[in-house]
């Protein structure tokens, strides 16, 4: 399946998603050689979680709060591009409504958690149930978009979920009572747990939060992609006459798909919720929706590593361009003038800067750093 | 095999290495920063006090809003480059929320964690500055003249470090609807309001005066959606001759301009909030001349009355340190609230500490270009309490009228006769 048919069937022009010379996504399902004696694919997924995971842990000791936070808000991300990159880019459906599924995800965690305290329900169990509630009521959004997408293509596909990242606001709005309009609901959160200490930093606490919230999302999403679901899903992406000539059912691996994806993002939306503590419409828009597209493509399409740079793109960007325009000293005049408008300025030159240097993502880029640095090696 | 092995003593030695690093540090706070030196404050030096702020500069709500800072800026410029607070320069941060709240809470934990400003002043919105209030009471910093008139600002025993700045809605509410009670006798009155805490506070305020079903129409929109015509036409379908609006600037012109495009003309009262005429005409353009018989009220001096000693004091500010931006309301508002601080943080006096800063804005008794009075006590952190009428006459807004105060709670409109005292010569805030 990974040399793509030159010679498509003229009667199917409506099913050409990709070039049909060698696609962009096409490098994603080179077969690699498989190696025995390495054992299950969880096993091994769970073991570099499981080291990931303790990298971070230490990690988070080391930094101070702020730095905490801004890890928490990379990985909620992180659990949004993950699924995101695995539909766009191994299935092949470009989806601009995630930023909608990660509200799904975020109001349905901050009713919940507001529920459980206005009816003074307490205890540890509490935060998980809201996440999980979240997560499915995600999934159910999902899986009623995923079946109107599995009917449509390319820019048809797009126009809906654009529709969907659009309809939050006005959705918030028309069921005001329960959603409070464009002013949004504030999140209960518990404060981390006593046998913590008193003077431990609540950031470090959504901290772990988020990054086991992303390392399950990066564990689904791994094992997926290694299973034979995965193998459907590019198969679906490259092919789709081909795929059903195998024996895959096509709109069913496309919902599927979409539904894993939805969780994802409802896990990271209700994350994002606990840390910021507040929900409100103009945060789940269709900037949001964008930002999450770009950058997975920034981070390198298809790949959950590019995910993982994504995510951090998402956070460190806007922050370093601030970060950048402060150095400058500017006159009052040209600071009135600027103020603001500078940062999005340098963001955006940012992105065209990287997408030239690094067309493939960034990502790829390293992976081509890499195989010259092994060709020089060898030379020499 | 052998690189399996390799791999995993890799993996161990790094995990070794941060388990290391994270050993040594303690989150504890440290002993030398605990015995409550002046070294110790964070965001003061013996020469700098750092003050920080989120603001719309991009975005929605950018229209006006972004000037605010900027002069404030200017302000404390002004005051830095004549010796500063008690030898000490302002310095103020800027950050752009976009006025989305997500950004507030990442731009607000910034200033308090990473760039440990010592407070934060007069941050933008009601939306967005929810969402940081219990941050900023768990860091305990003083967050100073909210940028907004929600009522959730002043709750001194939930968010004893949060102060408010412009009247809160409310009351501007009820000063608008004893004017028209007084004025527009018998007329039809409605009520537009923004789908969130300003619009309803406002309406509550209103109908605190004029009775429940003294409002005839209400309607509500959200920033979100432009298309306000069926509320619009609401208000002519049920014969309003007065309407009273909780609108941003974008909002009330997309009003006035959406009622003239129905042939309706009723008598438009918007919140001071949106009432701006400098900002209004320039959204309106050449469909400024619907700004003609506008009433409003306001807390501040009229930005083109340059006969006021306030209007000439900030104006040569402006033009010294603002790189002479077009001057307008948000420019008073902006300056204002940097006199305000001023006046706070030489009261809290030369041993400056977060806990002298906020006893000395409880302490209350400022008095600057605000023409009301500010109500700051130890039970009550809501700001100026008084209001003044104005009108657009001949392309000109001025106030007319007596400034009348009252509060958010059943209490009547009264007169407030203390006269306005002009600023001190140098244009240096005293206490």
């Amino acid at each position: 399946m990974s040399t793509t048919n030159p010679a498509r069937p003229a009667e199917q022009p409506q099913t050409v998603p990709v070039r049909p010379t060698r696609s962009p996504m096409s490098r994603f399902v080179v077969p690699r050689p498989l190696r025995p004696g390495q054992g299950s694919t969880l096993l091994r997924h769970l073991f570099w979680v499981a080291v990931a995971a303790a990298v971070v842990y230490f990690v988070s000791y080391g930094i101070d709060p702020f730095r905490n936070y801004q890890l928490a808000t990379v990985a909620a991300y992180l659990c949004v591009t993950a699924g995101l990159t695995m539909l766009t880019g191994l299935n092949g459906q470009l989806s601009l409504g995630h930023g909608a599924l990660m509200a799904c995800g975020a109001y349905t965690v901050a009713l919940a958690q507001n529920e459980f305290s206005d009816r003074d329900l307490f205890g540890p169990w509490r935060l998980p149930i809201s996440l999980a509630l979240g997560v499915l009521v995600a999934a159910l959004a999902g899986a009623l978009i995923g079946v109107c997408a599995a009917r449509l293509r390319g820019p048809y596909l797009a126009g809906v979920t654009l529709a969907v990242a659009l309809v939050v606001p006005a959705f918030t709005t028309r069921f005001a009572d329960l959603f409070n309009a464009d002013q949004g609901l504030s999140v209960y959160v518990d404060s981390p747990p006593a046998g913590l200490g008193p003077y431990f930093p609540p950031e470090r606490w959504q901290a772990w939060i988020a990054i086991g919230a992303a390392m399950v999302s990066l564990l689904v999403v791994a094992n997926l992609v290694n299973s034979r679901f995965g193998r459907s899903f590019k198969a679906v992406r490259d092919d789709e006459v081909a795929a059903k000539l195998v024996g895959i059912h096509v709109a069913r691996t496309q919902v599927l798909a979409f539904v894993v994806s939805a969780a994802c993002a409802g896990l990271g939306g209700g994350v994002l919720a606990v840390i910021s503590q507040s929900v409100s419409p103009s945060v789940f828009g269709l900037t949001l929706s964008l930002n999450l597209l770009l950058a997975i493509v920034l981070g390198g399409l298809g790949s959950l590593f590019g995910a993982a740079w994504g995510a951090l793109l998402l956070v460190l960007l806007p922050y370093l361009t601030t970060e950048v325009t402060r150095g400058f000293d500017l006159s009052p005049r040209l600071a009135n003038k600027l103020e603001g408008n500078l940062p999005l300025a340098i963001f955006g030159l940012t992105l065209i800067v990287v997408m030239l240097v690094a067309p493939g993502g960034i990502q790829e880029a390293f992976r081509a750093l890499g195989r010259t640095v092994r060709r020089r090696w060898r030379r020499t | 095999m052998l690189r399996n092995a390799r791999r995993g003593i890799v993996v161990a030695a790094c995990l070794a290495l941060i388990a290391t690093n994270a050993a040594c540090s303690d989150d504890a706070p440290s002993s030398s920063g605990g015995g409550g030196t002046a070294a110790a404050v964070p965001g003061v030096t013996d020469t700098e006090i750092t003050l920080g702020t989120h603001m719309p500069l991009t975005g929605p709500a950018a229209a006006g809003y972004s000037k605010i800072a900027p002069a404030s800026k200017a302000f404390f410029d002004y005051v830095n480059a004549n010796g500063g607070v008690n030898g000490r320069k302002i310095k103020y941060l800027i950050e752009d929320d976009g006025y989305n709240p997500a950004n507030t809470q990442t731009v607000v934990r910034k200033l308090v964690l990473e760039d440990k400003v010592f407070a934060i002043l007069n941050g933008l919105g009601t939306p967005t500055h929810t969402g940081v209030l219990d941050f900023l009471k768990t860091q305990k910093v003083p967050d100073l003249f909210v940028a907004s008139g929600s009522r959730s600002w002043n709750q001194p025993e939930k968010y004893p470090t949060t102060f408010g700045y412009q009247p809160d809605y409310t009351v501007e509410g009820k000063i608008i609807a004893d004017y028209v009670k007084k004025n527009f006798p018998g007329q039809v009155v409605c009520h537009m309001g923004q789908d969130d805490d300003f619009g309803r506070d406002s309406l509550a305020g209103v109908e605190q005066v004029l009775g429940a079903d003294g409002v005839k129409s209400k309607q509500k929109y959200v920033t979100s959606n432009t298309n306000i015509t069926p509320q619009i036409q609401a208000f002519k379908t049920a014969g309003c001759q007065v309407v009273i609006s909780a609108t941003i600037p974008a909002f009330t012109a997309l009003s006035l301009g959406t009622a003239a495009k129905i042939a309706f003309k009723p008598q438009w009262i918007p919140s001071s909030v949106g009432a701006d005429y400098t900002t209004l005409s320039g959204l309106l353009g050449p469909g400024k001349a619907l700004l003609e018989g506008l009433i409003a009220p306001g807390y501040l001096p009229v930005s083109t009355d340059s006969a006021n000693p306030w209007i000439q004091l900030f104006q040569k500010v402006n033009k010294e340190y603002n790189g002479n931006a077009p001057f307008d309301g948000n420019i008073v508002f902006g300056m204002n609230v940097a006199y305000l601080t001023v006046q706070a943080l030489l009261k809290a006096g030369k041993d400056l500490t977060r806990e002298n800063l906020l006893a000395a804005v409880e302490s209350g008794g400022f008095k600057n270009a605000a023409v009301g009075p500010y109500r700051y006590s130890k039970t009550d952190h809501s700001g100026i309490g008084g209001m003044q009428m104005g009108k657009v006459t001949g392309g000109v807004q001025a106030a007319f009228g007596p400034v009348v105060q009252t509060d958010d709670a059943a209490g009547q409109v009264t007169e407030y006769t203390e006269a306005a005292a002009p600023p001190p010569a140098n244009g240096i805030p005293t206490v």
